[in-house]
């Protein structure tokens, strides 16, 4: 037998059988829109998707009408069409993509059937995700800035609250959104000192830091909350919220121009902050020299880079930028604090910066999965979907859980993340 | 003789390390230097905490002079601490009054805060045994919350739902329910690491809060709810299902306290005399060569995070049957992520947790106290807390604020780092 | 453009770690344009010399003085500064970068705002390249070369930051010998243009080749320093190692008999899906050794690998001890009657925070009389632990100390003992003595022997042809996943061995030398 054949063997026997998996779950995926979203729902029956926002300036267009249970078929053909090419042949390379794009056809499916008899707003819900999406981005910019520097940063929820926190605080006080910020991003970085030290100088595990720094913030807040804003809710926890930022012009174009460009200022923060920190990264000496330390700093030692400073420096920009982040709850959404308001994002940032790949722009691509899940429990509840409330709230939480299962393994670390460098 | 240093770069972490891990399982390291940093480390979180407690005072801040500042300042701090000592000990004088007043119920009461003690602690023995076993394995279990609400949801289920058993089989169903279940929740985290390589660390958080919302989503359904009640409380447990406790003197001690002891020794066993625990103690250590000796890495990942889970949900289980008797949201009040903390101060070994456990579940018990007592908020014993901690995980801190003679020094324990990918 | 000369002198350095006294009161001279060997067998002293120098490590005691006037270097930027360049036994590269970005790190070629110019990058390494004979391609990431190639672009690196000294840290442990006469070609040239260089090396007869001097570095002092014309190899040997050592081991002829081992049509894909182990078939008996050499990263350690069933096999089958263990796990195979010294001893080897005594049952701590059921025997696994260490002569405190502790050589001697104390019938060792002393190499290479006349099958992979040469009775060699051979020894001289490592073969022409592709 010759040699190419022989080497088939075990190794191509693998690659076929994840080929045929992904196939057939695009297969399930077709049968369970047409069962679920298809099936039962009467002939008639159409879904508004309202494509204009009353707040915005866009140039109003005509609402998306669907009829549901024809859209839910001819989509279910469409994903039973791409699973049958993908047990067949397979989409090789773009096999992601076209998973992305199943799922998105089955989210479409599910909001149809959600919708039917009734309208969604769906740009709504789009400008939704970009919100909330915004501070998971920024906070997997945070633990993208520590990472790659080989700093792991498992405190960005506690530095989150802190700077929800003290953003309101100030914001309320001194009734000025910008001292606000600072002082949620002063907040933050000081929180990202402590863990820089722990980590850096004293090599204390940096996993456990971090969590410890999370509790630690989880406690501080709530005892100032309780101490501070609760008697003084006027002076000290009604600060004024951010108002969005038109673009003028732009902000016309409908459907996207309520999207991108009427938008809460975070958003426009984070797409600011995500050119720089590529360019900066992947195009700079700077970025050179800081990834050279996170993934070999014997060698940046070599070469003769100072390798605990870069590590400070990037953990501390870290803190700034998770402080940030976390300002958003407060001042960039409702204006008011309360005790562990950020539930669990810090985290989701992380999933969403490992999901990502340790890039900017991969961390905000799976934000914006995150996010999106969170804006749907949001708009779902309006609607009549037998679906109780609280599985809509887990919804983010389970995304979180699948898309960590299934994409880490594939995405790779800086190689020397979370070791703690010791010169002699 | 080789040169240890010239050996390849990771060695340099390796030796670090070994430094910082050292005393948690090297049989030479002085035991009195090493509790001497933990109460040291203790005073000056104390210390720390009581700026905080002062500077958010407005009668401090706007004190007409430094004098009554300072006054009130001390007011606040002692009474805060002396609330602390009270609620978590008792107060000496009322203990000898109530010992020496003759009537056995008003003398049993003398030990009503150290029972609160034990009832707080006995919980968090289960988490912190929980999360020690499996930073052995090398793992970071996050999840206690949600292994604890699971535990106990499943020990409160059988508990309101069987009947007409007597306590010697329904006790045990209830408890190993909640043992099951808490195993589930650890399952499935340590599953997907084991498969997909998936961090534990973000999973567990994860379904901590999945596990939040299932309360809400069961404690609404009929199966759950208690009838007449429109908020969210389940029916009442059995009272077969009851652990025994000493009630009838007014104190709420029960026990749990002793199946948490039990439980910390059947620990110990494990881990240093059985072979499982063995395979824990090297897979946690170095998950490459254990896997070319033999032992199946992702077994041990599995078992070690079902385990894991399944010590949280006793301590869920032990909350449901032991004090409150039913279910409501929120009964796990923080103790998954306390049992991190008391894994960390007993630095991963099953005597250390058991003391830790003690010496936090008095700061809970008294935190109680305190605040009926002065008003200062709870949440102040959870900085308490982290700050023990990060002042214990770095002695060389420690050391250098007191200037005490470097010492073989004690820390965290180093477990692999790294997201797996 | 050429720097002015460069003359290094280190006067009494010291420096010491926990435990050991890596370097004691050491001189040395380095003139300008000069060849200097450091020679010293592994623990010497040398790495550590020269880290200092580098700026890595601060002496206790001691000066540098460059070009008669007295240095410190506090990081190795100030080494740079002053005209020393390293290359390291490790290269000091970063995978995932290319090979321009691996060179202008530290010292980048920038544009304003301090954006990268590749461009100039790109055309600055082409033109070192050229200059010095070192063909890279500066566009090409460092994860896709050859070994050889990655030390091309750490000398390229040396020399971009103008090195007027450079240092080669046991540059050819990891080469071919025709890589190894490339590379002696290389230093040539170099010292033509007025670089001096110091090559640490514990081979004797490459330092004869090249040294204009030859410091000879034992237990962290200098023993002596002499010129290859006033010296043999003989008397070098004795000076590194302080006695007469027998320069090979006493190997009976083999007596092989059944075949334990074989493998058949063995095909292995690495992490990347790539073939790294490529039709290979070959077998092993009883009482014979079968060497397996070849340069690290030609499908050696792919291949020991599925044979202990730790990676899968894509196809073929593997039969060892009369089992087919093609698909067993790891335990299974170890279980029937297989010995594996693993390749990287702490990474694979041993658990360094597990005591000695734990290590030694760390694959057979389940089985009686180590534990009943699921319970552990610690008194067992103590006696076992106190006879292994009294049998393997391991140097250690105590059984209960962990085994992190201990030195490379007896790190070594704790595997062996392990695998050498079980009953087995084949033994598979890979890189068993590297980074070892002299006297762990000859007492490992005795036991393998000895291991072998008691009957047993062993097959051992190493890069180091002397220890191949001594110790194969069959001989085969690996290149790009393909093996050649098994051999008997005699049959095939050392040059011709060297050919095939370089993947000339029996059939041809030698390869060209590597320009950067893999």
């Amino acid at each position: 037998m010759s040699t190419a054949v022989r080497a088939l063997g075990a190794g191509a026997r693998v690659a076929v059988d994840r080929r045929r998996t992904l196939g057939i779950f695009f297969l399930l995926v077709a049968g369970a829109i047409a069962a679920f979203f298809g099936y039962n729902v009467p002939g008639q029956s159409q879904a508004h998707f309202v494509l204009n926002l009353a707040s915005s300036h866009a140039i109003p267009i005509p609402d998306l009408v669907v009829p549901v249970r024809a859209t839910a078929f001819g989509l279910a053909a469409a994903c039973a069409f791409l699973g049958t090419i993908q047990v067949v042949r397979g989409f090789g390379r773009w096999a992601y993509a076209v998973l992305a794009l199943v799922i998105g056809l089955f989210v479409f499916a599910f909001l149809a059937w959600a919708a039917r008899n009734s309208s969604v707003s769906l740009v709504g819900m789009l400008q939704g995700t970009l919100v909330r999406a915004a501070p998971l981005t920024l906070g997997a910019f945070s633990g993208l800035l520590c990472e790659r520097a080989g700093v792991i940063n498992v405190a960005i929820e506690g530095q989150m609250l802190i700077g929800a926190f003290s953003a309101a605080l100030v914001g309320s006080a001194t009734g000025n959104a910008l001292l606000g910020i600072l002082a949620g991003m002063l907040c933050g970085g000081l929180i990202a000192v402590i863990l820089a030290v722990f980590a850096i100088r004293y090599l204390v595990d940096q996993v456990i830091v971090g969590i410890v720094l999370d509790l630690f913030c989880l406690g501080l807040t709530g005892f100032l909350y309780d101490r501070l804003m609760v008697p003084f809710q006027a002076t000290l926890n009604s600060a004024a919220v951010v108002p969005p930022v038109t673009i003028p012009g732009l902000s016309r174009i409908p459907v996207l121009g309520p999207i991108l460009f009427d938008q809460n200022v975070y958003v426009y923060l984070m797409f600011v902050l995500m050119g720089l920190i590529y360019v900066a990264l992947f195009h700079t000496r700077w970025g050179l020299r800081v990834r050279a330390v996170g993934e070999h700093p014997r060698a940046a030692d070599t070469a003769g880079i100072d390798v605990a400073r870069t590590r400070y420096i990037n953990v501390i920009l870290g803190g700034l930028v998770a402080g940030l982040a976390g300002s958003y709850f407060t001042l960039g959404a409702v204006g008011q604090f309360t005790k562990n308001m950020t539930s669990g994002r810090g985290f989701i940032s992380l999933a969403a910066m490992i999901s990502g790949g340790w890039t900017p722009v991969g961390g905000f691509g799976a934000s914006l999965v995150f996010g999106f899940a969170d804006a749907l429990q949001n708009f779902l509840s309006v609607l009549n979907v037998p679906i109780s409330s609280y599985f809509l709230l887990m919804a983010p939480y389970l995304a979180t859980i699948l898309v960590v299962a299934g994409v880490v393994g594939r995405a790779r670390p800086p190689a020397a993340d979370g070791k703690p460098y010791v010169k002699q | 003789m080789s040169e240890k240093p010239d050996q390849k770069p990771g060695r340099n972490r390796a030796a670090a390390a070994r430094d910082v891990i050292q005393s948690v399982i090297a049989p030479q390291s002085s035991i009195w230097s090493s509790v001497l940093v933990v109460v040291l480390a203790f005073v000056t979180a104390l210390v720390v905490s009581a700026v905080f407690i002062v500077v958010s005072d407005p009668n401090v801040i706007q004190a007409p002079d430094l004098l009554t500042a300072l006054n009130v300042a001390w007011q606040d701090v002692s009474g805060a601490y002396g609330g602390l000592l009270t609620g978590a000990l008792g107060d000496p004088s009322t203990v000898i009054a109530k010992l020496s007043s003759g009537d056995a119920k008003v003398a049993a009461s003398a030990f009503y805060p150290l029972s609160e003690t034990v009832v707080a602690a006995a919980p968090l023995v289960f988490t912190g045994l929980a999360v020690a076993l499996g930073f052995r394995a090398g793992l970071f279990n996050i999840g206690g919350e949600g292994q604890v609400i699971a535990g106990g949801l499943a020990a409160g289920f059988v508990g309101f739902s069987v009947h007409g058993l007597t306590g010697f089989v329904e006790l045990p169903l209830a408890l190993l329910a909640g043992f099951l279940v808490g195993m589930l929740w650890g399952f499935i985290p340590g599953l997907l690491k084991a498969r997909t390589g998936a961090h534990e660390v973000i999973t567990t958080i994860m379904l901590n809060y999945v596990a939040i919302y299932l309360t809400y989503y069961f404690l609404n359904t009929t199966l759950f709810q208690r009838p007449g009640r429109t908020d969210p409380i389940s029916k009442v447990v059995d009272s077969a299902a009851m652990l025994p406790s000493l009630a009838a003197l007014n104190l709420r001690v029960h026990a749990g306290a002793l199946l948490a002891v039990a439980v910390a020794v059947a620990v110990y066993f494990l881990l240093w005399r059985t072979t499982l625990g063995f395979e824990f103690r090297a897979v946690g250590a170095n998950p490459d060569a254990s896997r070319a000796a033999g032992i199946g890495v992702g077994r041990v990942i599995v078992v070690a995070m079902s385990l894991s889970g399944g010590l949280a949900g006793l301590a869920g289980a032990n909350i449901i049957l032991g004090v409150q008797y039913s279910v409501t949201p929120g009964f796990s009040s923080g103790l998954g992520f306390d049992g991190i903390t008391v894994a960390l101060l007993g630095r991963g070994n099953p005597v250390g947790v058991v003391a830790a456990a003690l010496l936090f579940g008095g700061l809970r018990a008294g935190a109680v106290q305190m605040q009926a007592a002065t008003s200062t908020p709870v949440d102040i014993v959870q900085v308490i807390e982290a700050l023990v901690i990060m002042f214990v995980a770095a002695p060389a801190l420690i050391r250098a604020i007191f200037r005490l003679r470097a010492v073989r020094g004690i820390g965290a324990p180093t477990v692999s780092p790294g997201w797996g990918g | 453009m050429l720097r002015q000369p460069v003359k290094l002198e280190l006067r009494g350095i010291t420096k010491s770690f926990p435990g050991v006294l890596a370097n004691d009161h050491i001189d040395l001279v380095v003139e300008p344009g000069e060849v200097h060997v450091l020679l010293g067998e592994n623990g010497a002293g040398k790495t550590t010399l020269m880290n200092i120098l580098y700026g890595l490590y601060h002496p206790d005691e001691g000066e540098i003085l460059v070009n008669g006037a007295p240095v410190k270097f506090q990081s190795p930027s100030d080494a740079i500064r002053m005209g020393i360049g390293m290359v390291h036994q490790h290269f000091m590269l970063i995978p995932v970068f290319t090979v321009a970005e691996n060179v202008m790190l530290g010292s980048e070629l920038t544009r304003p705002f301090g954006l990268l110019d590749r461009g100039r990058a790109r055309r600055e390494v082409q033109r070192l390249g050229q200059e010095f004979g070192l063909p890279v391609d500066p566009d090409a990431l460092v994860s896709s070369l050859s070994v050889g190639a990655q030390q091309r672009v750490e000398i390229v690196k040396a020399l971009y930051r103008q090195a007027g000294v450079l240092i080669l840290d046991e540059p050819t442990a990891v080469l071919t010998p025709q890589e190894t006469e490339e590379l002696l070609r290389v230093m040539e040239s170099l010292k033509h243009a007025g670089r001096s260089l110091v090559f640490i090396t514990h081979k004797l007869k490459e330092a004869m080749r090249v040294a204009d001097r030859i410091t000879v570095l034992r237990g962290g002092r200098v023993v002596g320093s002499t010129v290859p014309a006033k010296s043999t190899e003989a008397q070098l040997a004795a000076m590194m190692v302080g006695r007469a050592i027998r320069l090979g081991v006493e190997r009976p002829p083999a007596k092989p008999g059944a075949v334990v081992l074989e493998v058949e049509g063995l095909t292995v894909r690495d992490a990347r899906g790539q073939v790294a182990v490529d039709d290979v078939s070959f077998q092993v008996r009883a009482g014979e050794i079968v060497t397996v050499a070849g340069v690290q990263g030609n499908g050696q350690t792919e291949l020991i690998r599925a044979i202990m069933g730790l990676d899968p096999v894509a196809a073929g089958h593997i039969t060892a001890a009369g089992r087919d263990v093609t698909t067993s796990s790891p335990r299974e195979t170890l279980a029937s009657g297989v010995g594996h010294v693993p390749e990287d001893r702490v990474r694979d080897g041993l658990v360094s925070d597990l005591s000695v005594a734990e290590n030694l049952v760390l694959d057979t701590y389940y089985l009686p009389p180590f534990a009943r059921g699921l319970v552990l025997e610690p008194d067992e696994i103590r006696r076992n632990a106190d006879e292994r260490i009294r049998e393997f002569d391991i140097r250690t405190p105590s059984a209960s100390v962990q085994a992190g502790t201990l030195s490379g050589g007896n790190q070594q001697r704790v595997v062996v003992a392990r695998e050498f104390s079980r009953p087995i019938s084949l033994l598979i060792a890979s890189q068993p003595t590297r980074g070892l002393d002299v006297g762990s190499i000859e007492y490992i290479h005795e036991r393998i022997v000895k291991l072998r006349d008691q009957g047993d099958a062993v097959l051992i992979v190493s890069s180091d042809l002397d220890e191949v040469l001594a110790l194969g009775d069959r001989i085969s060699v690996m290149y790009r996943g393909r093996m050649e051979g098994p051999f008997d020894s005699g049959s095939a001289t050392r040059e011709e061995i060297g050919l095939m490592m370089a993947g000339a073969g029996s059939e041809g022409a030698a390869a060209p030398p590597d320009a950067g592709r893999p």
